[in-house]
């Protein structure tokens, strides 16, 4: 059976199926006023726990990167007033228990945005009942998912698996996860990959074919589900799941390893994050600090702007998280794809060439200069660094150090404490600034190159354009001509020169990136240990020589099977 | 009272995210608001409510605001009618 392959490696277990309860009415008539206070009283109880328990998912989610907007609305149905005065009208008019009310307000408000002509609208009415069940579980803890009795070697099987099932098993005996719905960034998958447990999820219909205590085997490399194995396929799967553990195994050992060439060529692997949580969980994949601090999750998702004083908690956490170690802070790197309702940005034709990032902050000096405040009087809690985003020429780099420049002086006017020989680097990634690497090398201390921006403006080319995006490809003979002048320029200049775009945790790309003259590669921290082990297998002849061979080649899928070739094991 | 008129200018309408919006702006201020379309009012205070009305782009919609507030209250919700909801 086919899925999506959500957390990687292979499970082999009995498969335990999560079954969602489904709550009966009961028909009780209530007697006297109390009871109907008291029906009321536990209504409302139900209410604000459900709300409470959404709001904890909501944290763990957020901290794990997860999208919250579904749960945010559940959070509003809830709490919906109408919803609420039709359940305590049922109660006290009809003399109906909770339950009972709940049930049949639920089930009305799911007949009416049934009957709806608007598909989205029909979609919302599964929204209703889902806050209903989280009501009625509060009413009635006998419907919650239940301490499932679960044995060694547990596959759970589910519509989907949520946190709260997993509250409710004893998730040390749990190796494998599998779902009918979802995808990657699914409840499931969010939870299986911070367990380290493999996952497939979105197996659809045929799943419901699955019974408990049948032989399940999960591989979450591959997004493949076999039920009831044969011994023969039972055999070649343990023999992968064996080499995956050597592999995991192996690669874990590495986490305290420098990343040093064979020849003694010392590299740095760093993580790209979001918080300092994102940090901490880096470290744990051998992370020596952090090359891309994004900084757009402090504005999203609010209707205001964050203040000094917040953005400096933040930058402050961060810094302090790194204990020591680097951390380059980019700073807003917004625009029309991707608004803040709250700055009013005009719609655009053309978002990727518009009103964005350094430009807005350009412009906008006092949103810029708020930032550069906060992230100064951060730097006195560890090494941060301060990175400008879509520099396209010299004088944006002179105006925002202008501006840089100023706030010093203003923090040093009032004594406030900060890094004064904080490093100020910039992102390359738009074509301009890679031809000019030389020009622009001087006025900065570090490049970082952004190769997905890069690759797409250098190919133009849309890579969420279904039509045209088989064209992206950052192993396009023009893109690795940008790439290689940025490193080589940055070294000639004796600034050090970063990646931070996803070619920089892809091992295809690695020995070549190395060979090109880079040693910072920053990535998401999961790629760290397999990035590393290609590191430390390998002399920088041997990664010049790749290099020399690749810039050779004239077409992207001979560099990139010749790459394949070279980096298999 | 003070009432107006709004068209969605939204193409997708009125959806679930933006009414969350919607609700709790409205929630900050003491007059009771409702919305209008054809026939049918209802009070702006739940996402259920919003939903029925199956608001789409190019619906008309009448805002209804009345109480001690309803002046800021009216120029809050004209802001998110103009301006916000194109955004979200």
């Amino acid at each position: 059976m086919k899925g999506i392959g959500a957390s990687p490696g292979i499970a082999i277990g009995k498969a335990v199926v999560v079954e969602k309860k489904r709550p009966r009415l009961t028909g009780v008539i209530l007697q006297g006023k109390d009871e109907g206070q008291r029906e009321v009283q536990r209504f409302e109880q139900a209410v604000t726990l459900a709300v409470t328990e959404v709001k904890q998912v909501i944290d763990t989610l957020a901290a794990h990167d997860g999208s919250t907007e579904v749960l945010e609305i559940q959070i509003e149905l809830l709490q919906d007033e109408q919803i609420l005065a039709d359940v305590i009208e049922k109660i006290t008019t009809e003399h109906r228990t909770a339950n009972d009310a709940v049930m049949e307000v639920i089930a009305a408000a799911v007949a009416t945005l049934h009957n709806l002509d608007d598909a989205y609208l029909r979609e919302r009415a599964a929204d209703v009942e889902e806050a209903g069940h989280r009501m009625l579980m509060e009413l009635d803890p006998t419907l919650k998912p239940g301490n499932l009795i679960v044995g060694e070697n547990t596959v759970l099987v589910g519509e989907d698996i949520t946190p709260m099932d997993i509250l409710s098993v004893d998730i040390t005996k749990v190796i494998g996860l599998v779902t009918r719905t979802g995808g990657k960034t699914s409840h499931a998958a969010i939870v299986a990959k911070a367990r380290g447990i493999p996952a497939v999820v979105g197996c659809g219909d045929a799943l419901a074919a699955v019974k408990n205590d049948d032989t399940l085997i999960v591989d979450g490399s591959e997004g493949e589900l076999v039920v009831n194995p044969t011994p023969e396929m039972l055999k070649e799967y343990t023999a992968k799941k064996k080499a995956f553990t050597r592999q995991a195994d192996a690669l874990n050992a590495l986490k305290d390893t420098e990343a040093v060439t064979t020849d003694g060529v010392r590299v740095r692997l760093m993580a790209n994050i979001s918080n300092a949580a994102d940090l901490e969980a880096s470290f744990a994949f051998g992370a020596e600090g952090s090359g891309l601090l994004r900084t757009e999750l402090l504005f999203m998702g609010r209707t205001t702007l964050p203040g000094e004083d917040e953005q400096f908690e933040f930058y402050k956490s961060v810094a302090l998280q790194a204990k020591g170690k680097p951390v380059v802070v980019r700073t807003l790197d917004i625009g029309g794809d991707k608004p803040l309702p709250y700055l009013y940005l005009p719609a655009e034709q053309n978002p990727f060439l518009g009103y964005r990032a350094i430009r807005i902050c350009l412009d906008r000096k006092d949103i810029f200069i708020t930032q550069l405040r906060a992230i100064l009087r951060a730097s006195v809690f560890g090494d941060l660094k301060i990175m400008f985003p879509m520099i396209s020429n010299v004088s944006e780099i002179e105006q925002a150090k202008v501006i840089l420049e100023d706030v010093k002086g203003a923090l040093r006017s009032t004594a406030t404490p900060f890094n004064a020989a904080i490093e100020v680097g910039i992102m390359i990634e738009i074509p301009s600034a890679a031809i000019m690497a030389d020009l622009l090398a001087g006025e900065v201390d570090f490049f970082s190159i952004g190769t997905n921006d890069l690759c797409q403006y250098t190919l133009a080319v849309d890579r969420m354009n279904e039509q045209v995006k088989h064209l992206y490809d950052p192993f396009n003979p023009g893109v690795l001509r940008l790439i290689q002048n940025v490193i080589e320029q940055g070294n000639k200049f004796h600034q050090h020169t970063g990646m931070c775009g996803e070619m920089a945790g892809d091992v295809t790309a690695t020995l070549l990136l190395l060979g090109m003259g880079l040693r910072e590669f920053s990535m998401s921290a999961a790629s760290i240990p397999y990035v590393k082990n290609l590191i430390v297998n390998t002399s920088l002849t041997t990664a010049r020589e790749i290099c020399r061979t690749v810039m050779a080649l004239r077409s992207t899928s001979a560099i990139t099977q010749y790459l394949q070739d070279v980096t298999k094991p | 009272m003070i009432t107006h008129d709004y068209l969605i200018t939204a193409a997708e309408g009125l959806h679930a995210r933006p009414a969350t919006n919607l609700i709790r702006l409205a929630k900050k201020y003491k007059s009771a608001t409702s919305l209008k379309k054809g026939e049918k009012t209802v009070k702006l205070n739940s996402m259920l409510n919003i939903l029925s009305l199956a608001l789409k782009g190019g619906d008309t919609v009448t805002l209804i605001v009345e109480g001690e507030d309803e002046t800021e209250a009216a120029a809050a919700i004209e802001t998110f009618f103009k301006e916000e909801l194109k955004h979200l």
